[in-house]
Order: structure tokens, then sequence, then C-alpha cells
């Protein structure tokens, strides 16, 4: 694993060792920090949030190069285990590293990585080695995008009734080949930390746009008059196709059916005050990039919002009853892959309250 | 977190935690659309709400100016001024999408067509829409065509709607003096009703400035201390070290009292002394911030000499380049008595503040660029600390910078390594830039998107105006009276030695 992830790094400080220990490498850290501010003041240490990432080595190489691409949003440590399947001993590799020289007057932030090359015999103990490597009281996030999960669980619950170490998990509940057992694992692990799931933020520019079209007070007695719900989704991305129906079934108070599987389509229904709502998830093939491709709604009125992704924003077809249609496209750029790691990672300090019930409400419907 | 059914007919239960609240679908007319402004902040601003998703899922815009464009040239031209100086790369799709569709009006503010042409353009773009869209007219022009703007406005029809809200933002300055701000806010309100009016200072929009009432209401431990009994004196620095530039035309008629302490610096005083609002909705802000400026009392007139200083640069050294006086600048007039740094001392006359001075400096050509509240608290009754090597025991100092590394600062005294009991004033450092993962988005983006929602919290109430010109307007007054030139500064240097007569003997400012 290279260890400088971040973007353009000007100036870095290593420090490395083998076999060595989670005091050790705590204690190097704390004089790398401190070494570098004396020889500059202006060079001033980050302190947002810990990140803590497990990988397999192997693929370590892949991870670092996401890391460097989220843009602004980086961690201001992240802890990087690095998983060979016999490793014995414990290695460490630190850098300190900043964006750039501070010039006259202003600061330069520092970011610290320190990769750790542990092996799977640490993995249910990860707790104790991560914890003397994470800055006190800043908030903790694990991400582990290659499984690992007895390292997640003593991260996040550890034995004894311990504190956990992380208070919140980052993972990507699309392209998980069991969408019920991802979704069943999601919830157990929302019973003890916050969870940011990309699949989840990948709906948000739906969302907010479902929640502007129906936010003019003549268009709002519309929600409780919903007939149809027809989503379709990348097919890697059925869960966050899930998870925007839940947060419908959720928001609008529906109780729903659960869903039932003809060839690729999932189908099924929801109850409302008003009557049924039909619910409808197809899978699209041969999308750029994971997550929605659209959306369609349609009411008892007769009217029918589609959205759909495009160029430049989401493009939104409206018709009505008697046949009248209006275009329009609403602008957005595309945050791309990195973006989404990215706005995960400044998600983990800004929790939204509406991800457990859609995500509960998305799990009844694969019951 | 569920919302119960009855709930969903009456409320959008749809915007719960979402980051972009809906805003409702808008035309935005920018006059003065080919202006400084507009190209550097304005058009910027409007690419970087597209860019995040944030403006509304319909979004009009029409520009006017004097100059003669097409629609395609002024669509042009729009996304040139984007390219130029947007804080981040444009999307190239997104930006055109933005502005396909855009409208240009000719014309000058005085010429009715003008408006004309806007009562038909508008409900066209209405029509485009499908839904009427709400109108917000954003005067982006010299403060002379406010009035003009306003009355066409209103002439023609265009200042209400049945079926959707009209809102006006009107830049600053709002008068130039206390007498034409009350004319003006006339004007404007026998048009307008004042809810639907959004006067912009910019500096409410920077997070740094907000923060000074989260730093204040949201944490227990300041609150004590901040009052007359414990508080000893506070400055308040606005200072740039750039010269005038070419903006003489503007600044030798402004000032620097005008340019930043009627408006910028005032506005920082309300925020530092105003007492807790119930709750953070416009008036319930603003009535607190206006009951500040009511209980400083202005000036006599022949206390202006005791209580102000005026002065204006000479050539110096600045950053190690040298630089001319401010009569040397291009198009300042030979006998100009504009002053480029102007200080006062204040007080705020209510129970927590009373006999606690606040001095506030600004000036151009200084020796650094900086904008920071200092919050100087009492000494401590009795030092015991006076031992060799000692530096002595200081009073605390919190200092909240604004620009440019935003944040809060502290100094404390400590025990310097040793034997000897001996104290040294360290600080104790946060700075916003190292705590936090999300961007500050620039002050316009802000206001405008805050305007396009109706909440004017950030935006300065037609009191709150006439309360600020009320405290400047005996100073503007006095210096005019006042035979001779101003006093006179180096550039790159710390202001005019006469400054320090505001603070007394035992006070000195803070270097900038």
């Amino acid at each position: 694993m290279e260890d400088d992830l971040s973007p353009g790094a000007v100036s870095d400080t290593v420090w490395s060792a083998r076999d060595t220990t989670p005091a050790a490498i705590e204690s190097a850290l704390r004089t790398l920090v401190t070494d570098r501010h004396r020889e500059n003041d202006a060079y001033v240490a980050a302190r947002a949030l810990n990140l803590v990432c497990v990988v397999d080595e192997q693929f370590s190489g892949e991870i670092a190069n996401r890391l460097r691409r989220v843009g602004r949003h980086h961690a201001s440590r992240t802890v990087v285990c690095s998983v060979a399947p016999g490793r014995t001993t414990i290695d460490a590799r630190a850098t300190v590293a900043s964006e750039a020289d501070p010039r006259p007057g202003e600061f330069s932030l520092m970011r610290e990585t320190v990769v750790v090359s542990v092996g799977e015999r640490h993995l249910p103990h990860l707790a104790r080695i991560v914890d003397p490597l994470v800055v006190t009281d800043l908030a903790t996030v694990v991400w582990s995008p290659h499984g690992h999960r007895r390292a997640v669980d003593s991260l996040v619950t550890p034995a004894g009734g311990a504190r956990p170490v992380a208070q919140c998990i980052l993972l990507d509940s699309a392209g998980e080949p069991d969408q019920r057992d991802a979704l069943d694992r999601v919830c157990t692990l929302a019973l003890h930390a916050a969870i940011v799931d990309l699949g989840w933020l990948r709906v948000t520019p739906w969302r907010e746009r479902l929640a502007s079209h129906y936010d003019p007070a003549d268009r709002r007695p519309e929600l409780a008059t919903i007939s149809k719900v027809s989503v379709r989704h990348g097919a890697d991305s059925l869960v966050s196709g899930l998870l925007l129906i839940g947060w419908l079934i959720d928001r609008l108070g529906w109780r729903p059916a659960q869903l039932t599987r003809h060839g690729d389509l999932l189908r099924g229904h929801a109850r409302s005050r008003r009557g049924e709502v039909e619910l409808r998830l197809e899978p699209v093939e041969r999308m750029r990039a994971p997550g929605l491709s659209g959306v369609e709604i349609r009411s008892d009125s007769g009217s029918v919002l589609a959205l759909q992704r495009g160029e430049g924003g989401l493009t939104a077809r409206r018709s009505e009853r008697d046949g009248r249609q209006r275009s329009w496209t609403v602008l957005g750029a595309s945050r791309g892959e990195p973006g989404i790691l990215g706005e995960g990672i400044r998600h983990t300090l800004l929790p939204d309250a509406t991800y457990a019930p859609a995500l509960a409400a998305a799990r009844r419907l694969l019951a | 977190m569920s919302v119960p059914a009855h709930r969903a007919e009456q409320d959008n239960p749809l915007t719960e935690a979402l980051e972009r609240q809906p805003v409702h679908a808008t035309a935005l007319v920018i006059f003065g659309a080919t202006g400084d402004l507009a190209r550097r902040k304005l058009l910027p601003a409007l690419y970087n709400l597209a860019h995040e998703g944030a403006l509304p899922e319909h979004f009009s815009l029409v520009g006017n100016a004097r100059s003669e464009l097409s629609d395609e040239e002024f669509r042009e031209s729009a996304a040139a001024s984007v390219r130029e100086f947007s804080r981040r790369e444009p999307d190239e799709t997104v930006l055109e999408k933005l502005f396909a569709d855009a409208r240009y009006v000719s014309g000058s503010f005085g010429d009715d067509a003008v408006f004309q042409n806007l009562a038909t353009v508008l409900p066209e773009l209405d029509e485009q829409a499908g839904v009427a869209l709400n109108r917000c007219f954003y005067l982006s022009t010299a403060p002379e065509f406010f009035p003009v703007i306003v009355r066409q406005l209103g002439t023609h029809d265009l200042a209400r709607r049945e079926d959707a809200e009209v809102r006006v933002i009107i830049e600053k300055p709002f008068g130039s003096r206390l007498d034409e701000a009350r004319r003006l806010n006339e004007t404007v309100l026998s048009v307008f009703q004042e809810r639907q009016v959004f006067r912009i200072d910019h500096y409410l929009g920077k997070e740094t400035v907000q923060n000074v009432m989260a730093l204040r209401f949201a944490n227990g431990m300041f609150e004590p201390l901040w009052n007359r009994n414990y508080i000893d004196h506070v400055q308040i620095t606005v200072s740039e070290d750039m010269g005038i530039g070419t903006r003489a035309g503007y600044y030798d008629n402004a000032g620097a009292l005008r340019d930043l302490v009627q408006n910028h610096m005032l506005q920082l005083l309300t925020l530092l002394c105003m007492e807790p609002p119930v709750d953070f909705s416009a008036d319930e802000v603003r009535d607190e911030k206006v009951k500040v400026l009511r209980a400083i009392h202005p000036p006599a007139r022949d206390e202006v000499c005791d209580m102000s200083v005026r002065a204006r640069y000479t050539s110096g050294n600045v950053a190690g380049v040298d630089v001319p006086g401010y009569l040397d600048e291009a198009g300042v007039p030979e006998d100009s008595s504009t002053e480029t740094f102007a200080a006062l001392r204040l007080e705020v006359d209510n129970w927590r503040w009373a006999g606690v001075p606040m001095v506030l400096r600004t000036g151009k050509s200084l020796a650094r660029k900086v904008t920071e509240i200092a919050v100087t608290l009492k000494p401590v009754p009795h030092i015991a600390f006076t031992g060799e090597g000692s530096q002595g025991v200081r009073p605390n100092v919190l200092v909240l910078t604004v620009q440019p590394n935003e944040g809060v600062s502290l100094s404390i005294g400590a025990k310097i390594p040793g034997t000897r009991m001996a104290i040294r004033q360290v600080q104790m450092e946060f700075l916003y830039g190292s705590a936090f993962l999300s961007q500050s988005p620039e002050a316009y983006e802000r206001l405008i998107l805050d305007a396009m929602r109706g909440d004017a919290t950030l935006f300065t109430r037609n009191d709150e105006v006439e309360a600020q010109w009320h405290i400047i307007d005996p100073i503007i007054a006095a210096w005019q009276a006042m035979s001779g030139p101003p006093a006179e500064y180096e550039a790159g240097s710390q202001g005019p030695a006469e400054a320090q007569t505001l603070l007394g003997a035992d006070r000195e400012w803070r270097m900038i």
C-alpha cells in the first residue's frame, strides 16, 4: 500500500518499522507531527475525522487510488490495515504529508496515514491494534471494502461491552451478491453504529428532486395519491432502488408487502392511506456507473413524473391525464464514483436520520 | 422517524434530513448583469449552485444592462464569466444548460421599454416552466439606480403577483448618508413590503461571521464572561494590504468609513454584542442586532475628534513592493480629502456592555490583510508570578479571525519549562480549515439561495440600516466640516500613529 493518500502532496515525512507494536507506531506518529510543526508552525494537523480502512494487501493499491481521488474530503488520520493471510507480525509505515508549502500568513494542513500490515489472525482483536492509533476525541469511521467482517465487528462491537473504537461504518450496499444478506448485515450493524452507505448516497439526488417536485403546496396532496412507483437501477444497484422505495414507504407512511420476482423484475405492493401503491424495480444493463437510471411516479390523478439520469443533471418529464406534457433538466454535475466516496467520508460527520427507517422498509420488501 | 399517514397531506415529509432543501421555482432578474459584480460573483455563484444541484427545478435567468446584446451573446458572456471566476472548474454540460434559456433585455434602468419587455418575458418563462415562478430582482448596479429600478418595477406592476412571491435583492451601499438611506427605504417600501426586501451585506454570508453566533451561543464557557465585568475592550480590525487599485471612481466618493465601517464592521459588532435571540429566525436575530445599534449613541459634532481618526496612505512598501500614495493613484483627484483609514471608538450603552470600549479600524495599504475581532479580558486581580525570566501575566485575548485563517485563538499564560515559575503567553488555536471536511460555500451562493427561499436572516432590515447610518452620519458630517487633509500613514505600515489616541495610555492596538 502506498502510504501517501493526499493528492498532490508536496512534502511528507516517513517512519517505518518491522515487527513493531501499536505503542511504537503511535509514538512515532506523535513525533512526526510534532517535528513537522516545530519545523514550521504553519503546518497544522487536520483534526476532523479518523478513517480506518481494512483492505486485502493484494488490492491495497486500488484502494489507495480510490482514496487519492476523493477530492477535498480526506480524513485527518487514515489507518490502513493491510491484511495478508499468513502474516504473524505487525509492520508499519507512517507518513505525515502536506498538500502545499505554507505561504506567509497562511497554514498548511498535515494529514497522517499509517499503513499497518497485519495477518488474518490479528483481525478478531484489531480494535486493540487500532485504538492507540486513532486521534482521541475525533469521530472514527471504518471502511472495509473487501469484507473482513471480524475486523469490523472488533472495531464496532467489541467483546465484553467495551467501548467501540469506531462509531460509524462506511459501506457500499451496491454490488453485494446477495441483497437480502447485505441488508440483513447492514441492519445488524446499524444497531451498533451509524451507517454511511454509498448505495444510499447515490440515491440522494433522486430524493432531493422528488422532494422538490412535490414541495409546492398545491402539489403536496399528490403524495397521498401515489399509485405506482417504478425504479430502474443498475444491475449491481438493486439495493439503491430498494432504499429509494424504502424511503418513500417510510416518509409517506405506507405498509409494504414482500416483493416477488418476475424474471429480472421485482414487483409488489404497498398500502397507503388511500389505496394500493404498485411497486416495481427493473434492472438496466450497461450503466456507466452504479446507482439508479430512472424513477417514475404515477398518481391517482393521472399525473406521471419521470426522472431519468442524463448529461448535466436529471431529465424530468411530467405528464398530465389530459395529455399535457412538459420536460426539463434539473441541473447538477455528476459526482462520479470518487466523488461518491468523498461524499461518504464527509457524511460520516453528518448522520442522516432517514436512512435507518428506509433501510428497515427496504428489508421488509425482501422478507 | 416515520411520519404518521395523516401528516403526509399537510407537510412535505420528503424534505426531512435533506442537506439541500427545496427552493420554489424562480426567475432571477439581474440588473447590471454585465457588470463587475455579476461577472465575478453572481454568475459564478449561480453556476456553483447549479453544479451542486441546489437551484430550483425550474430556474430562469434574465439579464439586463445597457450593452446591446442578443440573448445568445449574453449567454456566451455569462459562461465566459463563470469559466474565468468560478471557484471550481465548470462542468461544460451543466454550464451550457444553465444559461441555455437565459434571456437578455437591454436598455437603461430609466427606460420604460426595459420593464415593458420584462413584463412580457417573465410570463413567457412561467409558461415555459408550467408554473408561476417566484421572481427575484437583483439590483447589482450603481446605487443611484436603486430607486429608479424600484420605482420602475412598481410602475410596471412587477412588484407583486397573486400566485407567487416577488423579492428584491439590493446590493450595498444602501445610501451614502442617513437621509439618503431613509429616502431609499421609503422608495423601496412604497413599492415592496419589507418581507420582500433583501439588503445584501455579503459579510453576513461568510461562514466565519455566522460562526460568531455559534461560538457565543453554542458554548457555555463564554457566556459568563461576555460582559463588562470581565471584558476590558474589543478591537475589530478589517485591514487590507492592497490599495484602491482601479476603484478610484467609487472609492474617492465613499472612503473607508462608508465602504466598510457603516456596514460590515457594525454588523460584526452587533453579532458580538447582541443578546441571545429566542431562535434564529430572521426577525428574532435582527431585533437583537438593532437593539445593539440603538444602544450606541451617535457622537455629537464636538465629540467626533476624540472618538475617531481618519487618515490616508502615502507612498511606501507593501510586502517588498514599492506602492504609490493615495493621491498618486490613478483617478484620484489632487485635492481629495477622502480617508483610506478609519478608526472609531464606540460604546454600547446597555447593561451588558456599558463602559467597554469597542474600537474599530479599517484601512487600505496596511501591513497585512486580516479581518478579526479581538476580545481582551480584564487582567487578573493579583499577579503572583513576578519571578526573573517571567514575561509577565497579560490579559487573555480571544481572537475570532474571519480571514485569512478562519478560526479562534485564545492567549493564555503558561509556565515556561524550567526550574523557575516564569510565565509566558501561549496560544490555544482552533482553525476551521483543520476541523471540517466541508468547504465553505462562497458568501454569494448562500445569500442568493437564501433570498430565493425567502429567508432574510442574513440580510439587513430597514431599521437596521438606518440605525447604522444614525451612528455614522454625524462622523461623516464632522469630517466633512474639518479643514485640512486627513492624517497620513505610510503604505505597508500599521496605520496612523493618531489611532493610538482612541485606546488611551493603558491599551494598544494589536499588530496587524
